[in-house]
């Protein structure tokens, strides 16, 4: 990798050592115990699979642009679907924003040297890599045609590679709790002194929050796979009706785990958009305790809803009435945080950034996706809109809408400290109007066509609906354009970004307090901890382009 | 049955037109929620983009300090979602349950669900890929699925049920208006999930209903021997035969039809069959013992969903096919 | 990184600033570990749970099969397999090493007498026909009533399906037959076996009894893999302590393994009251 090279004021920088340079060669990249390695290995691993996701996604969008057959038959559209699913959720949305951006960004936040445990970091990123091999190795050697959900009893008689897709799944599990377990364990023992709980910065709540979940639902997929191997290996029956077992069993083992695992997802977007709206707004978070324990509520709130994705699956109706009223329970915090952030913004001074678009497009995006929400959890509406598309628009609405742009948010805030560069803001600017016009046209369409009865996993469909799949298809390839254009601008400002400031955007938590990139100790002494969000001393320098703490001596 | 436009109300920009008596309950709720959405997105999206513009980043206008949190405020705007998704909770849960309670003189018609048709069979043990019914009488539909699970969507009716095998499933709509109204499956079964409709057909009266029945039901046991392979060909189409099996020599997940009789079919693992009468009956109610070369083992066994004659009828249907 | 506390002690992390420090975050993560074994495991009771509430007749027939007697047995193996292990932290603790390694290797010892007991049960089975699902085809005598085959309304489970043809991939085939034609599919099965035991002179036995060996091998063959890897890692720490690696200032491996296998003894002292001892 480039390093931080080039003029800065007109005088010339002598190159300074930092993580990406202290050690070179692959082998002391891929033993590295570094968390801030680890971070940038995962963030590129997951941008892969995000690729393929996405271009699996183009596929199925260009076979929908017209009815009937158009670019692939009916199983290599089924198999398609099942990729584009499984690779965004268990390859790049699960491990996510708490791999890619949380292993760097966590300890600096708290002025520590690295994870509690490093080489279980180390771990948690070769199991990415073993599960992720394991899944694509099935998509290569025929692919899988069940959906990302594997429900029975079509995962357990259909003849493709599903031992081989589980099992890479299986292994991702553990990548995740390992994960999780390693970040509870540091917030809880790696806190400098002065940082009680209520004076972290929210992000560290948030993935606080998130490896709770990870930690405690994913076992829970772990034996459900298991059993789905079991069942297709050995003809082990507890999911068979002919052997005497339930195949809606299946269904509330998955989702016991898998509505947990969607605020995996949003949790952590969630703590970023805290850190971006206030740092860009140069203003106080309004809320801190009310968003800090919404974190811990939203996670424990989130294992008691499974039920509302099974509404129509024959469960009882006294099972129906609980899950529904525990789903509107969820959402009360979820809202909430949505008036915190705005209140945020009030008297601030704000700097519309690509980091900050993002983060503001969030809040119309993730607005969306959790009003419709409201829709899903209605037991009369949802008979009538699950399994349509209504329901594929919810889900990208607060998953892509959601976590993506939270992201994408955090890529940017983080870029400079992460890389040492930045990246040309107008070309962000661009890329973003590109992705808001291209989600929303892409996926708005889908939940009238869903309203109207268009149901989802469908190869192909009546004419009724055509011009909303074109619509869609158009919006995706926009969408597309503006995902190219940053992939651009992010690799080019790698080689030709100005080299950043410490403090670019003027943030006050404790990773600001070191160079960027930091050194590969992170800090040359432990830093005490303040007020993440005390924005009042801090002042912007002309000379380096970034922010200056006038109580804070450290240099450039 | 030509679709006869419903009087009812028509499609408008969310919902298609409500063609069942379940219907309007439905979209009221739909359309309550949705204009709560509405309201509160315009005014989130309106207040964020007042403080963009208010606030904006220019030279000299710096951030100003304020309360960086506020008791009573916190309280209301918590409070008065409560009470909204409350409302939200109840209109859903009280509808729900008077979608999903058939009223106890429903007139029943059981649904067996499979790759990828439906199958209705009627109170005189006829059966049928299309769901016939009387006009203005509430119908129950009791299924169940052979293979995996399928889910029964009627989407004018706003019914949607899931069909899982080894359990009774059951679903309840009042359709007054005639017509024809697209069922589709809900719940992803594989190949030809989008393939799986079918027609809710609502007959103009009752008495043409029963006329239909009678009609249909007699069909095949009335046929003279002359006409049978008429029948079969009405069986091929309704009975699942046609999702895997061309007539046209085009080679599907079974091998096809056509040219099938007289000749001889290379086996899976050797040997060789000649497609005669015995050849196609065990085809039918064993297809495990006897796989084509080149061919997967996925045929379900027809044993005890055909009677004799149907199987009879078929092979006559089969033998025209050259 | 020359400050005393890295310098007296060589296990202790560059990140930790004591070693008390790092004992304590080391302790929080195998507990928060053992967390994720409960809920995998959980998973398993669930399932048990559901059927044994559903159908508590397969429950009340089916585990006359199993034998008490070898469960008590294997019971009384890990508790006391536990008891030398808890003996082996204290023994580490106070830096007693020929004590340490021979406490070890008594818990090593039972771990072996534990899968031993469970290689005979299972054989036992074997034998007799009493597995899992589709291979439930019991053929037991001597136990109470003479047992049948299982006769079944699906074809009986044949060869597995021709190889691919040549030049394809290798597409993986599932287990599963085919399901019963029609929707009385199950009910024709359970119908059938009825007439087959009555016109056999035989007592009632209940549908599905395949369900409770399913749910017995599942949990009790999970429930052995984590034995196996708990002999893995004692073995491991038995090496280093042969090697004189734990003392009073560092013992943590054979804290934390014990603590694991503390959790591998308590899911059978669930398992073996809920699978063999049911009234």
């Amino acid at each position: 990798m480039a390093t931080a090279e080039g003029t800065v004021a007109g005088r010339k920088v002598a190159e300074r050592d930092n993580y990406l340079t202290h050690t070179r060669g692959f082998l002391s990249w891929a033993f590295t115990l570094d968390h801030k390695r680890i971070g940038i290995m995962y963030l590129v691993s997951i941008l892969f699979a995000f690729l393929l996701g996405g271009l699996a996604a183009l596929a199925v969008r260009t076979e929908l642009i017209a009815p009937g057959p158009t670019i692939m038959s009916a199983d290599a559209y089924n198999k398609m679907f099942t990729l584009h699913g499984a690779a965004m959720v268990f390859l790049f949305i699960i491990p996510g924003i708490p791999a890619a951006l949380g292993n760097f960004v966590l300890p600096l936040m708290l002025g520590a040297k690295d994870v509690a445990f490093p080489r279980l970091n180390l771990a948690s990123y070769w199991l990415w890599v073993i599960g992720a091999s394991c899944a694509i190795g099935a998509v290569v050697a025929g692919g899988v045609d069940t959906g990302w959900t594997f429900y029975t009893p079509y995962s357990t008689t259909t003849n493709t590679n599903v031992i081989a897709t589980t099992m890479g799944a299986f292994i991702l599990g553990f990548s995740s709790i390992f994960t999780g377990l390693n970040f509870i364990v540091t917030i809880h023992k790696l806190r400098p002194t002065g940082m009680t709980w209520f004076k972290m910065p929210l992000f560290l709540w948030a993935l606080y929050g998130t490896a709770l979940i990870q930690v405690l639902a994913t076992p829970v997929l772990g034996i459900t796979l298991l059993l789905l191997i079991a069942e297709r290996a050995l003809g082990v029956g507890i999911f068979d009706p002919a052997l005497g077992g339930d195949p809606v069993l299946y269904q509330h083992f998955f989702w016991f785990y898998s509505h947990p695992a969607v605020y995996i997802m949003i949790l952590p977007a969630m703590g970023v958009i805290s850190e971006v709206i206030s740092v860009h707004s140069r203003k106080h978070i309004f809320g801190y305790r009310f968003i800090a324990l919404s974190s811990i509520a939203i996670a424990a709130f989130g294992f008691l809803v499974w039920g509302h994705h099974m509404f129509t699956s024959g469960q009882s109706g006294m099972a129906n009435a609980i899950f529904s009223a525990l789903t509107f329970s969820v959402a009360i915090p979820s809202a909430i945080k949505v008036w915190n952030w705005l209140a945020t913004l009030y008297k601030g001074n704000i700097q519309l950034n690509t980091a900050m678009l993002y983060g503001l497009m969030f809040l119309v995006t993730f607005t969306i996706g959790g009003l419709t929400g409201l829709h899903l959890g209605a037991l009369a509406i949802d008979v009538h809109v699950h399994d349509t598309y209504f329901v594929v628009a919810h889900f990208h609405y607060v998953m892509f809408g959601g976590a993506v742009v939270a992201f994408l948010a955090g890529l940017h805030h983080w870029w400079p400290k992460m890389t040492g560069r930045m990246f040309d803001e107008r070309l962000g600017r661009v890329g973003a109007a590109l992705v808001f016009v291209g989600f929303n046209v892409t996926f708005f369409t889908q939940f009238v066509m869903g309203s109207h009865g268009m149901p989802r996993r469908y190869y192909d469909y009546t004419p009724q609906f055509t011009i909303y799949h074109q619509i869609s298809t158009i919006g995706s390839y926009v969408m597309a354009a503006g995902f190219f254009l940053t992939a651009y601008y992010l690799l080019h400002s790698l080689f030709r970004g100005k080299p950043a400031p410490m403090n670019p955007w003027g943030g006050n938590s404790l990773e600001w307090h070191t160079p960027s990139p930091p050194p590969h100790d992170n800090f040359a002494e432990t830093p005490s901890a303040e007020d993440p969000y005390d924005f009042t001393r801090l002042k912007r320098d002309p000379a380096t382009g970034g922010y200056v703490s006038s109580s804070y001596e450290g240099a450039r | 049955m030509r679709a006869l436009m419903s009087i009812d109300s028509g499609p408008g920009f969310w919902l298609p037109r409500q063609s069942s008596t379940t219907a309007p309950v439905v979209d009221h709720v739909f359309h309550a929620v949705t204009n709560i959405s509405i309201f509160f997105f315009l005014l989130i999206t309106a207040t964020l983009l007042y403080f963009i513009w208010k606030y904006r980043a220019r030279p000299g206008h710096e951030a100003q300090p304020s309360p960086t949190h506020n008791t009573p405020l916190e309280i209301t705007w918590t409070f008065i979602p409560v009470v909204i998704v409350l409302w939200i909770f109840w209109e859903g849960f009280t509808v729900f349950v008077d979608i999903s309670t058939p009223p106890a003189s429903a007139y029943e018609v059981q649904l067996t669900a499979q790759k990828w048709n439906w199958l209705f069979t009627y109170p005189t043990g006829y059966t049928d890929t299309d769901l016939h019914v009387p006009p203005g009488e509430p119908i129950r539909v009791v299924g169940t699925a052979v293979d995996v699970i399928h889910s029964f969507f009627v989407p004018e009716f706003r019914v949607k049920r899931d069909m899982v095998p080894g359990r009774y499933e059951e679903a309840w709509f009042r359709a007054d208006t005639p017509g024809s109204y697209q069922i589709f499956c809900a719940e992803y079964c594989g190949k030809d999930h989008s393939a799986m409709k079918a027609m809710v057909v609502v007959h103009p009266s009752k008495d043409d209903y029963e006329k239909w029945l009678a009609d249909a039901s007699d069909f095949i046991a009335k046929l003279p021997p002359e006409r049978l392979a008429e029948g079969g060909e009405k069986l091929y189409k309704q009975r699942g035969c046609k999702q895997c099996h061309s007539i046209d020599g085009s080679a599907g997940t079974g091998p096809s039809f056509k040219g099938l009789w007289g000749h001889d079919q290379p086996l899976e693992g050797g040997g060789v069959a000649h497609v005669d009468e015995n050849y196609v009956r065990q085809s039918i109610v064993d297809p495990h013992s006897q796989i084509v070369a080149g061919f997967q083992p996925v045929m379900p066994s027809f044993q005890g969903r055909l009677k004799d004659r149907e199987i009879t009828a078929l092979i006559e249907y089969i033998k025209t096919l050259q | 990184m020359s400050d005393p506390a890295h310098a007296s002690s060589p296990h202790l992390q560059h990140h930790f600033e004591t070693p008390q420090q790092q004992f304590d975050a080391g302790k929080l993560g195998i507990w928060l570990f053992l967390a994720t074994e409960i809920l995998l495991f959980g998973g398993l009771f669930c399932a048990y749970a559901i059927y044994r509430a559903n159908h508590p007749e397969i429950f009340v027939y089916a585990h006359q099969f199993l034998n008490k007697y070898w469960g008590g047995t294997n019971t009384v193996i890990l508790l006391c397999s536990s008891l030398t292990m808890a003996w082996a932290v204290r023994a580490a603790q106070l830096g007693q090493r020929k004590l340490l390694v021979v406490l070890l290797s008594l818990t090593l010892l039972g771990a072996v007498g534990f899968l031993g007991i469970k290689y005979v049960e299972y054989k036992e089975k074997w034998e007799h026909g009493l597995l899992w699902g589709a291979r439930y085809a019991p053929h037991v005598e001597g136990h109470g009533a003479e047992e049948p085959p299982v006769p079944k309304a699906a074809a009986p489970p044949a060869a597995p399906p021709a190889a691919a043809p040549p030049g394809s991939f290798v597409v993986e085939r599932s287990a599963i037959r085919p399901a019963p034609p029609g929707p009385e599919g199950t009910v024709i099965a359970a119908e059938e076996q009825e007439e087959h035991l009555e016109e056999a002179g035989i007592h009632r036995r209940p549908a599905n009894v395949q369900i409770f060996f399913s749910i017995y091998f599942l949990m009790t063959g999970l429930h052995g893999i984590h034995v196996l890897v708990g002999m893995g890692a004692i073995a491991w720490i038995l090496v280093r302590s042969i090697r004189g690696d734990f003392g009073p200032q560092y013992f943590t491996p054979v804290d934390f393994v014990g603590l694991y296998w503390h959790l591998v003894d308590l899911i059978w002292i669930f398992l073996f009251p809920l699978l063999y001892l049911i009234h």
